[in-house]
């Protein structure tokens, strides 16, 4: 716990050196033909302001620490579960462009409900089929707004046709 | 008589079969989300905000306030039945309500929270149609410094009341401020804070994004978790003789639901506290007034309906200064504020002049919604015990599903899909290290208006900063800030003294 504490306020630390260091791009200061601060102020120094407190919780953390260092920031039986669920959401992020919603959806599904949560062919089968009918006609056909298709855009056409 | 008249306007809108559907559905939808363990209310209308573009946008956000409701009466169900809060803003009913399951009375506590719920709506929806337009008329008089001091009143009470620790508090009310600064200059145009060039961050980081990402992908990520086996649900079976009994009972606790009513219509109000601490509060008073306190954790009714009636009545509250001031009450209300000026609604005192159809249709939909919710909560319970035995696999994969294609749909770019997965694994490393997430998304929404009315104020006063401190009202505002703000050094303070005094007596 103590160690991840003191991790996360040095990346909170980073972080917002990272948006001063844009912010400055822009007037950081008064400016006086205006009157007011510049376009870069805010940011600039409410980034100031977290960097303040992140070194403030990491300065804490060195001067009464070691009290709740027992306890474990991550569930180590759990913890697995966790990231890879995140790798797969990562992997179907990177699949939408070039195969489409319509390829990277099911496939997620897919090795969520089969893979991950151990359920029947039954109802994994309903729900990776279903749910990518479901979202076309209430997206595409309903609203309008069309999702990635990628590769798979050709085999749309038909359908297009037939809805709109 | 004027209200009565603006109300009975109001209910010829949300009375049109059209929006008396839209309040089932919301409350139907808002039930089934409350009562997951782990999703709530934000949770609910973070989800379910994309969707939305299916009705006209008054519609839109009636459904939102009555998913808001009907999550506020499902977080009970699952208190009561698995021994887990529904939301956050259940945890209260645990107490009381799961005993009563284990006893066999889980029916009863069903009702009880059920009934208790519909008189803590009922009675804050009475303060609110009250306190509603006489707020917005002063509202009218304010300008950008009363604009500012407000937002900056709303940050300083998370700092002074929030609990949280008070450095994480600022971080996070920071973070929450830059991450609105991002796209283009709001008064030069110019782009500032383009993160590795990418020409997505131009239009700015959605409201919606981060909220998707925290309270969707996030709270999945925690949930995996923190849920290692599935709990075992408790049977409760609903006969008449029950629910006539059931009546009976809370008919005697009107002393404890008026009071936690009005108490939580007031707490929900400042948006630092809101529904949760409302509800703990309202606990703790019934036990401490209660001539049956001593029965309080092991089963007494009135340890149900306390925190119901509060945590429902809190979430009225948090609407209020949403909806006359434009400064949300709650990490929900922030989105609703987020979506409705999304839609070319902006909440505050002139949309009561401006749109005093949908004002006072929202209003009156607020009625439509407690009712339908008691009704449809009493009538499905069946429905919730088997649909809380789905497991959690199943769950998850659609509510991830959805976050992925309700980020995408708004404004069609996989950039906000990325960031949305970005957030949540952010989001999850942060609630991990007790980083408070209400501050952080208010902050994303109400930042251009904090920049906005600073600059604005500057400007036209070339430059002289002891502007917000000559109008009375926001000088009032800005003293309140400062209270509050110093609150937690007081306490510190205080603590420091005390600790010193008591080491210090045995040596005289």
């Amino acid at each position: 716990m103590l160690l991840a504490d003191r991790l996360i306020a040095v990346g909170l630390m980073a972080l917002s050196a990272y948006f001063m260091w844009h912010a400055y791009a822009l007037p950081i200061g008064w400016n006086g033909m205006t009157g007011g601060p510049g376009g870069g102020a805010f940011p600039f120094w409410l980034s100031a302001i977290m960097l303040v407190c992140a070194a403030g919780i990491l300065l804490r953390s060195f001067r009464n620490g070691t009290a709740d260092n027992t306890s474990k920031f991550f569930d180590i039986e759990t913890l697995g579960s966790v990231v890879s669920v995140v790798v797969a959401l990562i992997v179907t992020v990177a699949i939408m462009p070039w195969g489409g919603a319509y390829i990277a959806l099911p496939l997620f599904l897919l090795w969520y409900l089969k893979i991950f949560g151990k359920h029947g062919w039954v109802l994994t089968l309903c729900l990776t089929i279903g749910t990518p009918i479901f979202l076309f006609f209430f997206f595409e056909v309903t609203l309008k707004i069309l999702l990635p298709k990628g590769l798979t855009q050709p085999l749309f056409v038909p359908l297009y046709a037939i809805f709109f | 008589m004027e209200l009565l008249g603006h109300l009975a306007d109001g209910f010829a809108t949300s009375l049109s079969p059209m929006n008396l559907m839209i309040v089932i559905i919301g409350v139907t939808a808002g039930l089934f989300i409350g009562a997951m363990p782990g999703l709530g209310s934000v949770n609910g209308v973070a989800i379910v905000l994309p969707l939305t573009f299916i009705v006209p946008p008054s519609s839109a956000i009636i459904l939102l306030a009555a998913i808001y409701y009907g999550a506020m009466y499902g977080g009970a169900i699952s208190s009561i039945l698995l021994g887990i809060p529904g939301a956050s803003t259940a945890v209260a009913t645990t107490f009381d309500g799961r005993p009563m399951a284990q006893q066999g009375k889980a029916g009863l506590a069903l009702i009880a929270a059920a009934t208790a719920s519909f008189v803590g709506g009922t009675i804050s929806v009475i303060l609110f149609t009250l306190f509603a337009a006489p707020l917005a008329d002063v509202a009218l008089a304010f300008g950008p410094p009363e604009e500012f001091a407000l937002v900056l009143l709303a940050f300083t009470t998370f700092v002074g009341l929030g609990g949280d620790d008070v450095l994480k508090t600022i971080i996070m009310i920071c973070l929450g401020l830059v991450l609105s600064t991002v796209g283009l200059d709001l008064i030069s145009g110019q782009p500032r804070l383009i993160f590795f060039d990418q020409p997505g961050f131009y239009s700015g980081v959605s409201f919606l994004v981060l909220a998707i990402g925290i309270y969707g992908v996030g709270e999945i990520l925690y949930t995996i978790e923190t849920s290692k086996s599935a709990p075992s649900v408790t049977p409760a079976k609903l006969t008449f003789k029950e629910l006539k009994y059931g009546l009976k009972e809370m008919n005697k606790l009107w002393k404890t639901m008026s009071f936690g009513s009005i108490m939580g219509f007031f707490v929900g109000m400042l948006p630092a506290a809101g529904a949760t601490p409302a509800a703990l509060m309202a606990y703790g008073l019934a036990k401490l007034t209660s001539k049956t306190s001593s029965t309080f954790g092991k089963g007494n009714i009135e340890g149900v309906a306390a925190p119901e009636t509060a945590n429902n009545a809190a979430s009225t509250g948090s609407l209020l200064p949403m909806l006359t001031l434009g400064i949300p009450g709650s990490p929900t209300t922030a989105l609703l504020l987020g979506g409705m000026v999304m839609w070319g609604l902006v909440p505050g005192p002139m949309l009561f002049i401006e749109q005093p159809d949908f004002v006072w249709g929202l209003i009156s939909s607020l009625y439509t919604a407690n009712l339908a919710a008691v009704l449809v909560n009493l009538a499905l319970i069946p429905v919730f015990v088997w649909a809380l035995r789905m497991p959690f696999t199943v769950l998850c994969a659609i509510v991830l599903i959805l976050c992925l294609v309700g980020g995408y749909a708004p404004s069609q770019k996989l950039h906000d899909v990325w960031l949305i997965v970005g957030f949540g694994v952010i989001g999850y490393f942060l609630r991990k290290a007790d980083y408070p997430m209400a501050p952080l998304v208010l902050a994303l929404v109400l930042g251009p208006l904090m920049e906005r009315s600073f600059r604005q104020t500057l400007i036209s006063e070339q430059g002289n900063v002891l502007a917000f401190v000559e109008r009375p009202l926001s000088a009032t505002f800005i003293a309140l800030s400062a209270i509050f703000f110093l609150l937690p050094l007081l306490n510190m303070l205080r603590r420091r003294m005390r600790a010193k005094t008591t080491a210090g007596k045995p040596a005289e």
